[in-house]
């Protein structure tokens, strides 16, 4: 017997699926029933299925199943693919299956019954393998092929009742009504936890969404959560969890180009962060995201490379063509492809297969090649994108996204507001002229580091991108056979200047040799004038001797001429008074 | 033989519902099945297996295991003409 009081306020079961828990805050109410809700065909019953085997397998609590509609073998059929091994679990005891089968062609009824035969059967199969958990899909089965209402309403309202007092958890499936939660009102009568399962198609795109609408005396995720069914299971996707609490790293990593390396202040980009990498057609995108994912690899981190348009082969072998080798790191298991059509399902799945690849494969890098092949309405596609960005962010991952763009005016509507949400914005332009295009690089932005602001031409290479330096001058940005015309122009346009300077030189040496030579004429010149002036002031000097010894023998041979004054003149006097005479005598 | 009838009466203990529907099968056998028919009486307090192998879920459940096919009639039988259209009796006179 259950003994089992419902002790500790709230417990919850978790149901082991992943984000439900998440979403339920743990899980659903232990020991009480709750309703799962929604039409046709959107997992009531493999969540139910879930609940029961992952508490059989993961929780040690044995579960009982008990179908109105579906058979045990189909069931166990259904659910195999998932790897549910049903038909084992229930050879262990810890999972039993009781169908109970609802023939409305063979029943009558007639007076007063209830509904005491589906109490003891459930009783027993509780006992037998001392069932914690018991889902019932669905009772409006019984709705459906009865016809006494008031009768099935009270015997819901005892069967809740005595659910809870066998203090199991029971999950009770309920189809969508028209104007309410079940068609039958089974909301009326479990009261403590209902879940709404939505299956809408949008755009020709199904998506499945989970909406816990009340859970009775515990806090729980309030919004439409995607959730996903594939071979996987179900999975939840809760936006709740997504926040702004990234952690921040200071740690700067190479996005495998050198030269941008180079353009961004850091010398990589900080990890963890995320670059846009915009561009149109064929400039390049997916062998930037490759060179970034051959990078992180080299450095010996795992990289997930989520692929829209290429698969994995072709991929490979076409950035092989410019010299970077993925498949080695494909054989080394650092990288990883993951290639899904866009088109191949709805959003949700996408972000749900994606944060379960991340969670599986624990990457430090991923590529998302390109974000713009997701089409739909914008909105959604933002949700989308926003909500990949929140998921790579707080992981921690270091991602790469492309975007194509048409061209270069329609950058603000191609990327869905999502640059705004990126750190590092790389914008590819294809530039053209003179009967060309050619490739340029500029950083549109790039927070938390300063960057080049030069629009810089690369080329894609057989050994991957180079940067080259676009040719800057007055005309504006040269690239290609431009830049390459510019720059030999340049070159000729230098020899010439180097040459002319040469030429000024030697010019002003020969002019200035000319008038040292001048210089040095008028100099000689000079030098012959002195010399002469030299000659004539001796031959004066001479000739004035000469005189003076001349009158000197004439007043010596007259003798009577001579008087007191010639003689007062002592010849003493004659050489102080050259010059007075030779200038007398030049002056004649 | 097609007339010969054999019947089920599933209950749970000795509840108001299952003493009518008892009385109520006895009085219906007596009075239209004379000598062809065998009841058995089947309380699931005591087998509760069986209400997992013989489909059964509400009580009381008359099942007519013979002829085929099978029939089940749900409730107390109080409403005698209900009875006798689920299990195909004719009435061949009044009672």
């Amino acid at each position: 017997m259950e003994a089992e009081q419902p002790a500790p306020r709230l417990a919850k079961a978790p149901t082991g699926i992943p984000g439900l828990d998440e979403v339920l805050l743990g899980g659903v109410p232990a020991g009480r029933p709750t309703l799962i809700c929604g039409s046709a065909g959107c997992g009531k019953t493999l969540l139910g299925m879930t609940f029961l085997v992952n508490g059989a397998t993961q929780f040690g609590e044995p579960g009982l199943f008990v179908s109105f509609e579906e058979t045990p073998q189909d069931l166990a059929e259904n659910v195999a693919s998932l790897g549910f091994d049903v038909p084992g679990l229930i050879a262990a005891n810890k999972l039993a299956i009781d169908h109970i089968r609802i023939e409305r062609s063979e029943i009558e009824e007639s007076g007063d019954y209830d509904l005491e035969g589906l109490f003891v059967r459930l009783g027993y199969a509780i006992d037998r393998i001392g069932a914690r958990r018991v889902v019932l899909d669905t009772l409006e089965a019984l709705f459906a092929n009865l016809s006494n209402q008031a009768i099935l309403r009270a015997e819901l309202h005892r069967l809740f009742g005595w659910l809870k007092e066998r203090g199991v958890t029971a999950v009770i499936t309920g189809e969508r009504g028209e104007s309410t939660l079940t068609r039958y009102g089974l909301e009326e009568y479990i009261s403590d936890c209902v879940i709404l399962l939505d299956n809408r198609v949008e755009d020709q795109v199904t998506t499945r969404r989970l909406r816990i609408v009340k859970f009775r005396g515990s806090a729980h995720g309030t919004n439409e959560y995607p959730f996903l069914l594939d071979d996987q299971g179900i999975t939840v996707v809760p936006l709740s969890s997504a926040g702004l609490g990234h952690q921040v790293s200071d740690g700067v990593v190479s996005t495998g180009v050198a030269g941008l390396d180079a353009m961004l202040g850091l010398g990589g980009i900080y990890r963890g962060s995320s670059i846009l990498i915009s561009g149109v057609p064929g400039s390049g995108k997916t062998i930037l995201g490759a060179s970034f994912a051959a990078a992180a690899c080299t450095r010996g981190e795992r990289c997930m490379f989520f692929s829209f348009e290429e698969s994995a082969e072709l991929l490979v072998r076409n950035v092989a063509s410019v010299g970077i080798d993925l498949q080695q790191h494909v054989k080394s298991g650092l990288l990883r492809f993951e290639t899904k059509r866009p088109t191949a399902f709805g959003f949700e799945m996408h972000l749900a297969h994606m944060q379960r690849e991340l969670d599986r494969f624990q990457p430090s890098a991923v590529i998302v090649d390109p974000v713009t092949s997701f089409r739909g309405p914008d909105s959604e596609v933002h949700a989308l994108l926003l909500r990949m960005m929140d998921i790579l962010k707080t992981r921690g991952i270091t991602t790469v996204f492309t975007s194509l763009t048409s061209s270069e005016e329609r950058v603000a509507q191609s990327d869905f507001g999502l640059s705004s949400l990126m750190d590092t914005w790389i914008f590819l332009v294809d530039i053209e002229s003179n009967g060309e295009r050619n490739r340029g690089l500029y950083a549109l932005k790039s927070r938390g580091m300063s960057h080049s602001n030069q629009i810089r031409e690369y080329l894609l290479t057989s050994d991957g991108v180079r940067l080259v330096k676009a040719y800057l001058g007055v005309a504006g940005v040269l690239m290609g056979s431009a830049r390459l015309a510019k720059e030999a122009q340049e070159r000729v346009d230098t020899q010439q200047q180097r040459e002319e300077v040469e030429r000024v030189r030697r010019d002003i040496a020969s002019r200035r040799a000319a008038t040292e030579r001048q210089i040095a004429e008028l100099q000689t010149e000079i030098a012959r004038q002195d010399a002469e002036a030299a000659r004539l002031i001796a031959q004066e000097e001479c000739r004035e001797m000469v005189l003076e010894t001349d009158r000197a023998a004439m007043g010596a041979s007259r003798g009577v001429h001579g008087n007191g004054k010639d003689k007062s003149s002592p010849p003493s006097q004659i050489p102080s008074n050259p010059r007075a005479s030779a200038s007398s005598v030049s002056g004649t | 033989m097609d007339d010969q009838y054999n019947l089920r009466l599933y209950v749970a203990g000795q509840t108001p519902k299952s003493l009518a529907a008892i009385a109520n099968l006895k009085w219906l056998c007596d009075s239209y099945l004379p000598g062809r028919h065998s009841v058995e009486i089947i309380d699931l307090i005591d087998e509760p297996q069986l209400a997992i192998t013989d489909q059964i879920f509400a009580l009381p459940t008359l099942v007519r295991r013979l002829p085929k096919p099978i029939k089940r009639i749900i409730g107390d039988l109080s409403k005698m003409e209900r009875v006798l259209v689920g299990l195909d009796i004719e009435v061949r006179s009044a009672p």
